[in-house]
Order: structure tokens, then sequence, then C-alpha cells
């Protein structure tokens, strides 16, 4: 793994929304606070955590489709905040994202061939018409749409379909890193499996990279290879797939393990533990680690101090009381 | 953008009711609404009788004979005849071309202007925006009537002034409707997609906002012709409206406001071919608003 080069690297990334209270107060909601990873050309890394952690902010911030507050992005060792209008422009080429919502990230008023196209014609990659046609028929037939449906509209299909129509569009321009942003969470569980088997098969012949972000560790459990459990904005715990799913060494990471739906029922039922409390707001996190007001394990200092990441092997955890 | 296959798609947009082809939502409209569609029927028969008028009306509208003054209705002449002996009828049918330039052209203009100036207020946002909305809420804050009437009256008078007059007017509301949806339209995913994969800030705008804004123009549209074709009405009833012998519906009402007493059906033809001509494009543009607006919603 080593040997394969740094493709994207994200240094304290922070990211402050600015809100609108109950009473039309201004708010900050901090979405993001202090994150960074890396990921090396090749290789997927899963972004894990409860819907409203700020995983899609992390998502936005690593291809720039928002400025961060604090932090940086480095992508082929070139700094993102560096760069004009259009030379960003111009490296979007190699940098795509899959949404998680397929019925919301596609123009309603586009047919399938303008929408998969127009990663192509906004980089004029083809002199010809007929040439993008013919490269917007192979990226269909790629991810499984039939030839026919090149002038349908998106209200035409369904949710599955859709997700195919979001990828071949990514994948026109040949990117390098894909952001796949939960793009099985919104679709039936029956199409959720051939739509992960098409994105594996995906990387493996292209070569791709992805930041595949999810809410559930089940889905990523087969196709990740390092994890970054997240929580209210801040990582809990990285490493490499097996290692966390063998031995969680965060109280959050332990929990998020149990929430994983098991082969045996009686399994399951035992071990669905709640946590305590209610899901702490990203408008006013906690002090000292975000956790601790529902964590299982806390001790006094948890409240007062935050806790730093710290490496336990190939790991990085954050919680005082990982030995 | 091929368009091989222009027919199947529209009649695929007409089937689902949300997104698809302009032509496809408007089918769907005139299949849901029998009211509409009969207000459509009625709103082109009026526009085809009257540009085909010289091909079978025996009359002409402007010559007068002073045997015939203020005959009243009668099998030769349906609304009989005006205090020039000219036929009524005739002119109503003539009139209607005006009335409908009335409701097409300022519309036009003001839909256009307010189009453009409300997605850029809503796209921009910052100072554009605030100094675009406040420029409309100082249009809004005036009786539109009596703006008009100071415009048309400022311009000198005449079909183009009322044109003028008009526009000027209408777009205020048609940019504040277009603001609101450009800025719902902003937010959405399909719009980050786009500047995911490198469009362009005005091209985003062009390419996926305004084509969005349709339905909403389609409904501003529809709505906005019977008030052009009202307002100028009541600027002609004023004295300030389009000048003989441009004779329109509501510059005939204002000519023989005088006979009311004596001779009532001269005013009352064309205020009641005002009131079909209005009512038919309020109930077309509520059926285009309510199949639009389930899209709209989302
Ligand atoms: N554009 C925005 N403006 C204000 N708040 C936002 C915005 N985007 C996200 N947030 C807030 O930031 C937090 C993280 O959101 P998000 O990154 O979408 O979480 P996730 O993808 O993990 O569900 C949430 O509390 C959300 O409400
Ligand atoms: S630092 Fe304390 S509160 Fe946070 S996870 Fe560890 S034990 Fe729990
Ligand atoms: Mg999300």
């Amino acid at each position: 793994m080593s040997a394969r080069p740094r493709l994207l690297e994200a240094d304290h990334l922070v990211m402050e929304f600015g809100a609108r209270g109950v009473m039309r107060e201004k708010q900050t909601v901090q979405a993001v606070s202090g994150v960074s990873f890396y990921i090396d050309e090749g290789e997927t890394l899963a972004l894990v955590g409860e819907s409203g952690c700020g995983k899609s902010t992390v998502g936005r911030l690593a291809l720039r489709l928002l400025e961060p507050t604090g932090g940086s992005v480095r992508f082929e060792g070139t700094d993102l905040g560096s760069l004009s209008p259009s030379e960003l422009r111009a490296i979007r080429r190699k940098m795509q994202i899959i949404f998680q919502d397929p019925y919301a990230s596609l123009d309603p008023r586009m047919k399938v061939y303008s929408i998969i196209a127009e990663p192509l014609v906004t980089h004029r990659v083809y002199g010809a018409k007929r040439e993008t046609e013919a490269r917007v028929r192979e990226l269909m037939s790629r991810v499984g749409l039939g030839p026919e449906q090149i002038d349908r509209y998106p209200h035409q299909f369904s949710g599955g379909q859709r997700q195919r129509i979001g990828i071949a569009r990514a994948l026109a321009l040949n990117p390098k890193l894909v952001v796949c942003d939960e793009p099985v969470s919104a679709l039936d569980v029956s199409i959720q499996a051939q739509i992960l088997n098409l994105l594996s098969d995906l990387q493996e012949e292209l070569g791709l990279t992805y930041l595949f972000i999810s809410h559930d560790l089940g889905v990523v459990r087969h196709i990740s290879d390092r994890i970054c459990v997240m929580f209210l904005g801040r990582l809990c715990e990285t490493g490499p797939t097996e290692d966390i799913f063998r031995t969680p060494l965060h109280p959050y990471t332990k929990f998020l393990l149990e929430a994983v739906p098991k082969p045996d029922p009686h399994l399951r039922k035992e071990k669905k533990a709640l946590l305590a409390g209610e899901m702490p707001s990203p408008v006013n996190p906690p002090p000292g680690c975000r956790f601790h007001t529902r964590c299982p394990e806390s001790g006094d200092i948890c409240a007062q101090v935050t806790p730093e990441m710290r490496s336990f092997g190939a790991r990085q955890a954050a919680c005082h009381f990982i030995r | 953008m091929s368009d091989m296959n222009a027919e199947e798609t529209g009649s695929a947009g007409a089937g689902a009711g949300e997104g698809g082809t302009t032509a496809g939502l408007l089918a769907e409209m005139l299949r849901n609404s029998r009211l509409a569609a009969f207000s459509l029927a009625v709103i082109i028969f009026i526009i085809a009788a009257s540009f085909a008028a010289p091909l079978y009306m025996p009359y002409d509208p402007n010559k007068p004979s002073l045997s015939e003054r203020f005959a009243p209705p009668s099998a030769s002449h349906w609304a009989g005849c005006d205090d020039l002996g000219r036929d009524q009828f005739t002119r109503l049918v003539y009139g209607a071309r005006i009335s409908i330039m009335i409701g097409l052209v300022p519309t036009s203009l003001s839909i256009i202007l307010g189009t453009a100036l409300g997605l850029v207020s809503g796209f921009a946002g910052g100072r554009t925006d605030f100094f675009i909305m406040r420029l409309a809420d100082v249009v809004l804050a005036f009786p539109s009537l009596l703006l008009a009437m100071v415009v048309s009256y400022t311009l000198g008078g005449g079909v183009t002034s009322i044109f003028a007059a008009l526009a000027f007017v209408g777009w205020a509301a048609t940019a504040r409707v277009i603001r609101a949806q450009t800025m719902s339209l902003k937010e959405k995913e399909f719009v980050e997609s786009a500047r995911s994969v490198g469009v362009r800030e005005s091209v985003i705008m062009l390419r996926h906002i305004l084509p969005n804004c349709i339905p909403n123009i389609i409904v501003l549209f529809t709505l906005n012709i019977p008030e052009a074709i009202l307002n100028e009405s009541a600027l002609s009833f004023l004295g300030v409206g389009a000048s003989p012998p441009s004779a329109s519906w509501g510059l005939m009402v204002y000519r023989y406001k005088t006979y009311l007493m004596s001779y009532p059906w001269l005013a009352a033809a064309p205020g009641a071919a005002i009131l079909i001509f209005v009512l038919a494009f309020n109930f077309l543009g509520d059926g285009v608003r309510d199949t639009l607006d389930p899209y709209m919603k989302d």
C-alpha cells in the first residue's frame, strides 16, 4: 500500500456555516472542526458517521465545492485553495462526485444525453458531436443503460437507473478521484448491491480512487481499504477496514459496529445498545470530547479536554482512555 | 440536444407530470382541465377570427354610413352601429387585433425584462440583488394604473408609449417570482453537479436555472396578458389609451360611454368582449398553474 502515490491530502479542515435559529438569531453551525485525512491513488477511503455529522461537507471540501473556513486540501500536491477559478474548473476534470440523491442531482429538464455529455462539452474533449455521442453511448453501456434511453428525461427512470446516469456523468472525463456521497442510501436494498458492485468493477477497471461516504459501516465493509469514523464534525478513529471491524478502539466506533445488522436475529436484538441522551447539535457542540454526553465510557476529563488523535499501530483514534 | 427523437420524448414527458418538456406539460394540462382547454380554444378562435376578418367580414370597420347611425342590433348588424354608422360587430372583430397586441407586446417585454432581472438578482445575490429588488419595490409601491398613466403621459401617449408604460409597471412582479425560483433552484444538487464538472457560473444560470423557470414564465405570461388588456382598457377609458382610428376595445367603451343611457349596446358589446377575452386568459393561466404546481413545488 505504501507504494501508492498520495492523491489527496486534507489538513485540518474547518467548515462553519452561518445560520438562523428559531428566534432568527445568528448562529454558527460547526459542521467540520479540524478534519485531516489522506487518500492514496487507487484506494477506497470510507467516511462513516451518523447523518448530520458533516460527511457531505467533508466530501464537498475535498473537491473544493465549498471554500473551507480553515485548513487546506492538496490534490496531487497542488493546494486547491491557491488555484484561480479557471484553474479550478480545469482541475475538476480529475475529480468528480456521485451524489446521494439521484432525484435532485440530475437536471429535470435535460435529456440523458445532455446530462452525460455536459462534462465532455464543458471541457471541449471532442471536436465533433459524433465523437461526443459515441463516448456518451459507450459510458451508458458501461453503467448498464440501454442505448434507447439516451433521449429520455430523468423522471422516466427509477432511482437505481438515475444513479447509473449520475455515475456515467461522473466518469465521463476519466477522473482520478470520485467522491461517492452515500451513492446507495437513497436506493432500495435490492438495488444497492448492484450499484455497489458496479462501483467496485469500475474502480478495478479504471483504477479509480474513491472517497466513499456512508452512514452505515456495514455498507463499506467490503469495498473500503481504510475507514474514517466521524462524529459531530471530528474524526474519532481511522485505520484499515479489517482492524476496525476486528478490534474497534473508539467507543463511538464500537457503538456503530453494534448497529450493523448481524446475520443472527437473536444477537441483533441483544446487542441493540442505544446511546444515552440526544444527539448534540453542531450549533452548540459539547466542550472537550464531543461524544462525552453520550459516551458510555466517559470520565471527568472528557468534558474538559479535547482528545487528540493518537497512533495505535496502523490506526489513529481520539479518545482519552485508549491504551 | 440531439433532436432525432423530439416526438417520442414530447409524448413521454406528457405522461409523467413532472419535469420533461414544456409541450408535454401543456398537453397534460389540456387533458386535466376542460375549462383551460375550452378557454384556449376560445382564445385561438378569437385571434384567428380577427386576423382572418378581411376575408369574410362584409363591412369595412372604418367606413361611415350616415343613414345607419345608432342602428340597433339586427340580423344585418349583430351589434348595431355606432355614432358614425359603422358596423359595431366588425369593429369589435378588428379591434381584437389591437387588444391581442396590447396583451402580447407589453407582456412579452415585461416578462423578458423581469426574467432577466429576476434571474440575475437571485443568482448573483448581494448588492446586485439588493439594488434590483429595491427598484422593484419602488415600482410595486405605486398603483400600477397610476404609474402606467404617468409613464404613458411622459412618453407622449400613443400605442408605443402605452406598451412601454405597461411593460414598465409589469416587470417588477415577474422579477420577484423569477428571483424566488432562482434562489431555490441554485441550491439544488444539479446546480452543484454542474459546478463540480467545471461549468462556468454564467453558463449554469442560462443552461440550468433559466430552463427550470420556464413553467413559472408560462404561468406569469398567461396571467399577465389579461392584466395588460384590462390596464389598457382602463387607460383608454381615462383618456390616455391608444388613439383612434386604431380602436381598441377599451377605447370603444370609453368613446361610447356617453351613449350609455340611450344606446347601451354600444359600450356593452366591447365591454363583453373584454370580459370574455380576459376570463379566457385567466382560466387558461389557472389551468397552467395547477398543472405545473406539483412540479414547481419540488
Ligand atoms: N449550506 C449549509 N448551510 C448551513 N448549514 C449546513 C449547510 N450544509 C450543511 N449544513 C449543516 O452542517 C451539518 C453537517 O451536514 P452534512 O455535511 O450534510 O452532514 P452529513 O452528510 O453527515 O449528513 C448539518 O448540521 C447541516 O445542517
Ligand atoms: S474521550 Fe471520553 S467521552 Fe470521548 S470517546 Fe473517549 S471516553 Fe468517550
Ligand atoms: Mg450527507
